[in-house]
């Protein structure tokens, strides 16, 4: 009974502290008075009176936009104005692929270091060089190398989902408890099974914390990796409208940004109970 | 059998047939089985008959009403009536260029600026159509991405910097890749742009010490602010700071601090005093009238592999710049270009470039209906300037041999070929004096030129 009344009292709490932030932004956006223009073709040609696409957005604005935006996600005019949601799937595809084909290089590679002290010493200067590297410093280096723009963006998607995996799979793999260890080899279990059912099952937390990781950070890189290399997908929506200066629709770009972001963590959050165990 | 039927014969019936010369489609194709054509009617009439039967096929969907027109009217009054909205000259020339198109799904880059204006309105209007062209415009996030899609033939064509081809053939910035200027996309257009904070400082001596941005290092931007602050015996690689920022940044960086100026292409300068960050300090027209900025090209292998393509992406281009010369055009065009899929910018910001009646930044309201032009033909004489440019910061390093590489580079011949075929007039010499700053050009004399800077990196 205690629990219920505490998430009431946290979600009470967290309304009124989106009330005071939209009621603070209000005030701050309060149309001014425009001083009257002397010369009316001048004001005329400087946009006065007329709505202005510029400028901090008011709440109210705000929402109109997102009204607009997502009442109709799906439009497409061409290769350069297309909505919302097709931007987003474009952005969700490739951050798909990059993340897939790391998890595919990132879990077995993991596996192979994490039980190998050998292996472990030997890759770990390279791991550590390669980790603090910002992906988008691989970009030209891409282009130049794989002639392909949306191909360099998934790969940039790669190598940032790359490392918490790869460190968290080898670091679970690693500190399997000795003893279930000894238990399998005192049965005579052949490695392949080992790995599957004993090691497997005893790192996925670990692993799992990694991946979760991992597309945080390929959600993150995305935007900045299509503001750079354009042509589509929620980084290009936002470097498209930073082009008009229109912050009502940058700011509409951030929210959904937020939200899409919030979901990828809380469906890799899901899979993560699915696996944990209690000794 | 029959000869050509007239289309503006009332009693000709237009039928389904290709060609228009027959009742019917079974009967075309009866005819051309047996390779018969009529001896009397040259190839020239033939072509014209085949125009005018298309055109009147358009404009009268119903052969009943085709007559009874022509019929109330007379042939005479019809054709004159319909030759005066419908260009049956040009039509023809484009039906005469009997090669098939090699490619026709097409992608062609572009920066959003109005530079870009021939190149973009070609799409809205239908002009890439009109030649069988399937092509997307796609717009791109800057000079450096424009190079890198054109070297991994993601474009087929693109929006160019003038100097950008003759960079990137010479190997300079890039790998080297032969890269060819079909036409120059504009004149004039643009401006030095400066922060409002600077209203009392518009003598360029006083500004030591002053950040500017311009596009690309190869750009018209570049060289000629580097000429404008030299001029005032600035040294552009000391006594300033020059950076390189995509057009579409700079207003942000402006109003951010982050620059003091920048000489930038339309509708940037325009859309600073819009947001009222900054004032236009002068039109970069003021410099050197007719300059040129952009350019429309793509690589030598494209034009190789892709001749008929490559010709009626020309006529395209074409077709677009004439339009987009014409003063009276200039609002429809700002109309067209506007929205989000192309410059995505205020229609007012983009009428004031295109139209030259413009808001200063200061409280006046100019006219210059020169403030932008859209001139194709790719003089050779620019790109020998150009080259002087290079050479005098550094760009380029030992001798050049500007006539080699600016013939290699900029395609006059087509040039005029495509131009004579749409009834443009093209000029018969490839080299023109010009004045920069009031100092004469002569492209016959470039090292000489060069040698007359006071401040200069060359050796």
């Amino acid at each position: 009974m205690k629990g219920v009344k505490e998430t009431l009292r946290a979600a009470l709490l967290s309304f009124v502290i989106l009330a005071v932030l939209l009621g603070a932004w209000h005030l701050a956006t309060l149309p001014k008075e425009q001083a009257a223009a002397s010369d009316d073709e001048y004001a005329k040609l400087m946009g006065k009176g007329a709505k202005k696409s510029d400028g901090f957005p008011t709440p109210a604005q705000l929402g109109e936009t997102i009204v607009r935006q997502l009442s109709d996600p799906f439009y497409d005019n061409g290769p350069n104005d297309k909505g919302i949601g097709i931007q987003l799937a474009h952005s969700l595809a490739r951050v798909g692929a990059g993340f897939a084909l790391a998890m595919l290089v990132a879990v077995p590679l993991g596996f192979l270091i994490g039980m190998s002290p050998l292996l472990y010493r030997a890759f770990d200067p390279f791991i550590q060089v390669l980790k603090p590297i910002s992906p988008l410093a691989w970009m030209p280096i891409a282009l130049y190398t794989i002639k392909d723009s949306s191909v360099s963006g998934v790969f940039v998607i790669f190598i940032c989902s790359l490392w918490p995996t790869l460190i968290n799979t080898a670091y679970g793999v690693g500190a399997v408890r000795r003893d279930w260890l000894n238990v399998a080899r005192t049965l005579e279990v052949r490695p392949l099974r080992k790995a599957f059912q004993v090691i497997l099952p005893a790192a996925a937390p670990t692993i799992l914390t990694g991946m979760r990781i991992s597309i945080g950070i390929a959600w993150l890189v995305i935007v900045a990796a299509e503001m750079l290399v354009g042509g589509t997908g929620i980084g290009y929506f936002v470097w498209n409208e930073w082009n008009n200066l229109n912050l009502t629709n940058v700011i509409f770009a951030i929210l959904v940004i937020g939200v899409v972001g919030m979901a990828l963590d809380i469906l890799c959050g899901r899979l993560q109970t699915l696996v944990t165990y209690v000794e | 059998m029959s000869a050509f039927r007239n289309p503006l014969d009332p009693n000709v019936t237009l039928g389904a047939c290709p060609c228009g010369q027959h009742a019917s489609a079974a009967e075309h194709d009866a005819q051309a089985a047996t390779g018969e054509r009529s001896d009397d009617d040259s190839i020239d009439a033939l072509n014209r008959r085949v125009v005018e039967s298309a055109v009147m096929r358009a404009l009268f969907p119903r052969d009943a009403t085709r007559r009874r027109f022509i019929r109330a009217v007379g042939a005479g009054t019809a054709l004159s009536a319909i030759s005066s909205v419908v260009p049956f000259g040009a039509l023809e020339a484009i039906a005469q260029e009997k090669g098939p198109l090699e490619k026709k799904d097409l992608k062609i880059g572009f920066i959003p600026i109005t530079c870009a204006t021939p190149l973009i309105m070609a799409h809205p209007l239908g002009f890439y159509k009109r030649q069988g062209l399937n092509v997307d415009v796609v717009k791109t996030a800057g000079w450096a991405l424009i190079r890198d899609k054109m070297l991994n033939k993601e474009y087929d064509a693109t929006h160019f910097l003038s100097p950008m081809p003759l960079a990137i053939s010479l190997g300079i910035g890039s790998t080297a890749v032969p890269m060819d200027v079909a036409t120059i996309q504009n004149t004039n257009g643009q401006a030095i742009t400066l922060h409002v904070k600077h209203k009392e400082r518009r003598d360029p001596k006083l500004w030591k010490g002053f950040k500017f941005a311009v596009p690309f290092d190869y750009s018209m931007h570049n060289f000629l602010l580097r000429y404008y602050v030299a001029e005032a015996g600035l040294d552009p690689d000391k006594d300033i700071q020059i950076r390189v920022v995509p057009p579409p940044e700079m207003v942000a960086n402006l109003r951010a601090g982050n620059i003091d100026g920048f000489l930038g292409p339309d509708p940037f300068n325009q859309r600073a005093v819009y947001d009222e960050v900054g004032f236009i300090h002068m039109l970069t027209k003021e410099i050197w009238d007719g300059h040129p900025c952009c350019a429309f090209g793509t690589s030598a292998a494209f034009i190789r592999e892709n001749p008929n393509t490559f010709a009626a992406l020309y006529r395209a281009v074409l077709e677009a710049a004439r339009m987009a010369r014409e003063a009276k055009n200039r609002e429809l065009i700002a109309k067209v270009i506007a929205p989000t899929a192309y410059l995505n910018q205020p229609e007012t910001v983009v009428a004031q470039v295109l139209t030259g009646k413009y808001a200063d930044g200061l409280g006046a309201v100019k006219t210059d209906p020169n403030r932008i032009d859209f001139d194709p033909f790719p003089w050779q004489s620019m790109a020998v300037w150009i080259l002087t440019q290079m050479k005098r910061w550094g760009y380029i390093k030992g001798d050049v041999n500007y006539k080699q590489i600016a013939e290699r580079v900029f395609l006059v011949t087509d040039a005029r070929k495509r131009m004579a075929e749409m009834d443009m007039k093209a000029p018969t010499t490839s080299y023109a004096k010009f004045k920069v700053m009031g100092k004469e050009f002569d492209p016959a004399a470039p090292d000489k030129y060069l040698a007359s800077f006071a401040i200069s990196r060359a050796a």
